[in-house]
């Protein structure tokens, strides 16, 4: 017991120093997002403000542990990805609202919470990724059609339960009600050409072997692989179709960042929710992930710009979140990722 | 009483504990049991509050499936462990051929590489776009994969192989300690009273063996039920799948808390099980237990059986993924190589000997205590201390933020009312919350092997000691922990090497801007950027290889040491 003690006092004295300390010059963020997409951002504010930023990053359980910290969560704020993520904390209160000028003129109504309890900061379409070869332009351009019996054993996604997939169907209850939607997510379950695996990738990379001609998945990994020595052979024999181009628009997911209820740097990371919103910000977010900026002030650039103007869907993101229990059982009942 | 009769009957009260001095090592035993089992206790608590009621959509839709999924994987994983495990094991004892001593050490490298790098590689390395598939279609003129049938590893057999490839050291690290420990006069007896070398393995070798191997199984058993990252990857549909459907698609933490409880219940059935087929069974070394072994010289071809048992494994659970790794660490070298390694690295290290040492200690502590009271309160401890290891580590984690969150602010409620200051959180966020949830996690390991370990000294050993004036603890320093050496050694291996790779409660506990090795391999993995998490995920294999060789060639030589 004694050197259990030992040992834990030892290594409590290696990391005292990136414990929470309320002193100016820092702010601290959890992140469901990869610290690597993040970093470039977050140098460039450390470079424009001289505020230090901290990182925790993970993909699930920084809910769990920001509610549990309580008061004294060295947390400032929360940067996730996907919609119910961000929705799941301010069902449980752990986000603040924030009242600023600037975040509510960079980000538009539909992209931030109505009391500022969160914001988004980049948004990303559901792409259809259809084969250049098999299938023609024009061919297939919304999502309904994905259910047509013309595309059986044709089509590719990944399992039904990832949340960007769970989002597409909350997206489907929420236009076309509980019923119909679980008609068509029968029928694209019955076009799968394979168990749904992997990631979004892989399904853009069963397209280009032919396993499919058809498969979903987000638009930034679809420029990742543009961007990729070994990848782009792949990616180019792939065409990228924006879904319902013509009608409500495109399903949007997004990325954003929350205020936290306990934030000991509140002012440190209200500075950075709105460097974030800037127009520089957004610039280097969007194109360093080849991602949609949420400032539509900001445009795309490179290769997201070459895709086209992106027509978004508008259906209000709490909507989507709001199903998301009932896209789960969904999935669960039509037993999607078992064709 | 006759012999027959003292191996029948485990004498209780044992003849171990001590009368005159006080309950201490009960009393730390018991206070180490608490705070350990903390964690599970909290997830309990927790799955007594779901934020619905699951079981009704579980039972109509998924739940079959996970069980029997679930059934089908650890059978199968158990038989390619079991498999692997015992025969290299055996052959690397028992056996004279070409590279043996090379193979001793080198059958534990594909324990260094973590499930979901394997998974990852493999799936690479098969796939459409792979060298394996493109070779065939070169031979054969196909042009597309509808032209051809091939086996798809993300499947549940493919996760089965991939989980036995990394796990089987557990098995043959056991079983091989265990095998070097038999008296090998008992060998020469079975074989002089007509028994073939087969026959003697399966009536008096792997009998004696018996504890060992099933604390090195239930190890792979519950490795298996608490991977997330392979059969996620491989969408396989297991209890794990579902618990983190549970909690993250319906945000319903109560609700995959019982899920995990339900695991865990698994787990100890499966336990108690195994210990109740034995519990009549007591073996302690015999006196001639040091008596060098007589390795078997065998004809040519049989030696190369052997070496082709041996070398198997190792190719396909270490070099093949080591040159996968290799390959791409070389092509994306440039776009990994960054200045954090050298910290990452020594991250990793200095927590994963952090988690050796506190593991080993308490595993110590425990299994001595429960040699000296012998129990069944103490059996219980032991068993409730274990149960960590049962657990997915993203729901551990769950599990000690809760009660060290709730110490945290309730200490500095207290310090604020009193003093006027506050103390934040004292543990929450620190390496010490690490260390803690290691060692939670992965007691079952160092307990485990301590206890069977313990289990074969003779209590004739204690009792000559303890007659000529010895403590309990001077016993235990003097006598037992010298004799305890190799196996001491493989728990601290087995610990080491399974908290380099420790990936989810890492994630979720750690400190701000601190990473480690597996932390780095993830982040970049799970945006499917295999190239890059290359580099690190190598180094996460090699920095693993150092300790096992060193380790593994004390524990041979732990042998020798106690055998002058």
């Amino acid at each position: 017991m004694k050197m259990k003690l030992a040992a834990a006092v030892a290594a409590c004295a290696v990391t005292l120093a990136p414990l929470p300390a309320a002193a100016s010059g820092e702010v601290n963020i959890y992140s469901y997002r990869q610290e690597f997409l993040l970093k470039p951002l977050l140098d460039a504010f450390t470079e424009d403000t001289g505020i230090e930023t901290n990182v925790v990053f993970a993909k699930k359980g920084l809910a769990e542990r920001l509610e549990r910290e309580g008061r004294n969560s060295p947390a400032d704020v929360v940067m996730t990805v996907d919609i119910s993520r961000i929705s799941e904390l301010v069902d449980r209160d752990l986000t603040a609202s924030v009242d600023n000028e600037t975040l509510e003129a960079n980000i538009p109504e539909n992209l931030r919470h109505p009391d500022g309890k969160w914001f988004a900061l980049t948004t990303r379409g559901r792409m259809i990724f259809t084969s250049l070869d098999r299938v023609e332009e024009g061919e297939i351009t919304s999502y309904e059609e994905l259910a047509d019996p013309e595309w059986e054993n044709r089509i590719c996604t990944r399992s039904g339960k990832h949340p960007y997939n769970i989002a597409l169907i909350s997206s489907m209850i929420a236009h076309h009600g509980a019923e119909e939607a679980e008609q068509w997510l029968e029928g694209v379950k019955n076009n799968l050409a394979r168990k749904p695996q992997g990631g979004d990738r892989d399904q853009i990379k069963a397209v280009a072997e032919g396993v499919c001609d058809v498969a979903i998945g987000n638009s930034y990994y679809y420029g990742v692989m543009l961007q990729d020595d070994e990848q782009r052979p792949i990616a180019e024999q792939v065409r990228i179709v924006f879904p319902n181009d013509e009608g409500r628009g495109t399903h949007i997911n997004i990325s954003g960042i929350a205020l936290t209820q306990s934030a000991p740097n509140r002012d440190n990371a209200i500075k950075l929710m709105e460097y974030l919103s800037s127009d520089e910000a957004q610039q280097i977010y969007a194109e360093a992930n080849n991602e949609f900026p949420a400032n539509p002030d900001v445009s795309p650039t490179g290769i997201v710009a070459e895709w086209g103007e992106l027509n978004a869907d508008t259906l209000s993101l709490q909507t989507i979140a709001e199903n998301a229990n009932d896209a789960v059982r969904m999935v669960d009942r039509v037993d999607y990722d078992n064709p | 009483m006759n012999q027959a009769d003292v191996i029948e009957e485990p004498v209780t009260p044992s003849p171990l504990t001590p009368r005159r001095t006080s309950k201490r090592w009960l009393m730390s035993a018991a206070l180490i049991t608490a705070i350990v089992a903390l964690p599970v206790f909290s997830v309990a608590w927790l799955a007594l509050f779901p934020e619905e009621n699951i079981w009704p959509h579980l039972l109509d839709t998924t739940l079959p499936r996970y069980v029997w999924t679930t059934l089908l994987l650890m059978v199968g994983v158990s038989a390619i462990t079991l498999s692997i495990g015992l025969s290299t094991a055996w052959a690397v004892t028992m056996c004279n051929f070409p590279g043996r001593k090379m193979f001793e050490w080198a059958l534990l490298l594909p324990f260094a590489v973590p499930a979901y790098v394997i998974a990852y590689v493999y799936t690479d390395l098969l796939q459409y776009a792979g060298p394996i598939q493109g070779a065939l279609r070169d031979w054969f003129g196909w042009t597309t994969a509808r032209d051809y049938w091939f086996p798809d590893i993300r499947s549940l057999w493919g996760a089965t192989l991939m989980l036995g490839l990394v796990l089987y050291p557990y098995v043959y690290l056991l079983a091989r300690a265990a095998f070097l420990d038999q008296s090998p006069s008992l060998f020469s007896v079975s074989r002089s009273l007509g028994h073939s070398a087969l026959s003697t393995f399966f009536r008096v070798v792997l009998p004696i063996a018996r504890p060992a191997v099933a604390v090195g199984l239930s190890l792979v058993l519950m490795e298996t039920l608490n991977d997330f990252g392979t059969v996620d990857f491989f969408a396989v549909q297991t209890l794990t799948a579902g618990l983190f459907d549970t909690w993250m698609n319906l945000g319903n933490l109560g609700g995959a808390a019982q899920i995990a409880m339900i695991m865990l219940t698994f787990v100890v059935i499966l336990v108690t099980l195994e210990r109740y087929s034995r519990r009549r069974q007591q073996q302690y070394a015999g006196r001639d237990s040091r008596a060098p072994i007589q390795r078997f010289s065998m004809s040519r071809p049989r030696q190369w059986i052997c070496v082709a048992v041996c070398a198997a494994p190792i190719i396909l659970g270490f070099i093949v993924p080591a040159v996968v790794l290799g390959r791409y660490a070389a092509i994306y070298f440039d776009q990994s190589w960054t200045g954090d390694f050298v910290e990452n690295t020594l991250n990793s290290l200095s927590l994963s000997g952090a988690a050796a040492f506190t593991t080993l200690t308490i595993g110590l502590i425990l299994a001595y205590s429960r040699r000296l009271h012998d129990t069944r309160p103490m059996q219980v401890m032991m068993r409730l201390s274990s149960l960590g290891y049962a657990m997915p580590g993203a729901v551990l984690a769950v599990g000690v933020i809760v009660p060290m969150a709730a110490f945290d602010n309730q200490l500095d409620a207290w310090m604020r009312d009193w003093f006027g200051i506050s103390t934040g959180l004292l543990f929450s966020g620190t390496a010490f919350a690490l260390i803690f949830a290691y060692t939670v996690r992965f007691l079952a390991v160092s307990a485990g092997s301590l206890e069977s370990g313990l289990q074969k000294i003779t209590p004739s050993m204690d009792m000559a000691a303890r007659s000529l004036g010895r403590s309990t603890t001077a016993t235990l320093l003097q006598v037992h922990l010298p004799m305890l050496r190799g196996t001491m050694l493989t728990a601290a291996l087995v610990v080491f090497v399974d908290t380099m790779k420790e990936l989810p409660a890492t994630l979720i506990l750690r400190p701000f801007n601190f990473d480690t090795l597996a932390t780095h391999v993830y982040q970049y993995a799970s945006d499917e950027m295999l190239g890059i998490s290359a580099l690190p995920a190598l180094i996460i294999v090699l920095a693993g290889i150092v300790p096992i060789i060193l380790m593994s060639r004390s524990i041979g030589s732990a042998r020798a040491y106690s055998q002058q």
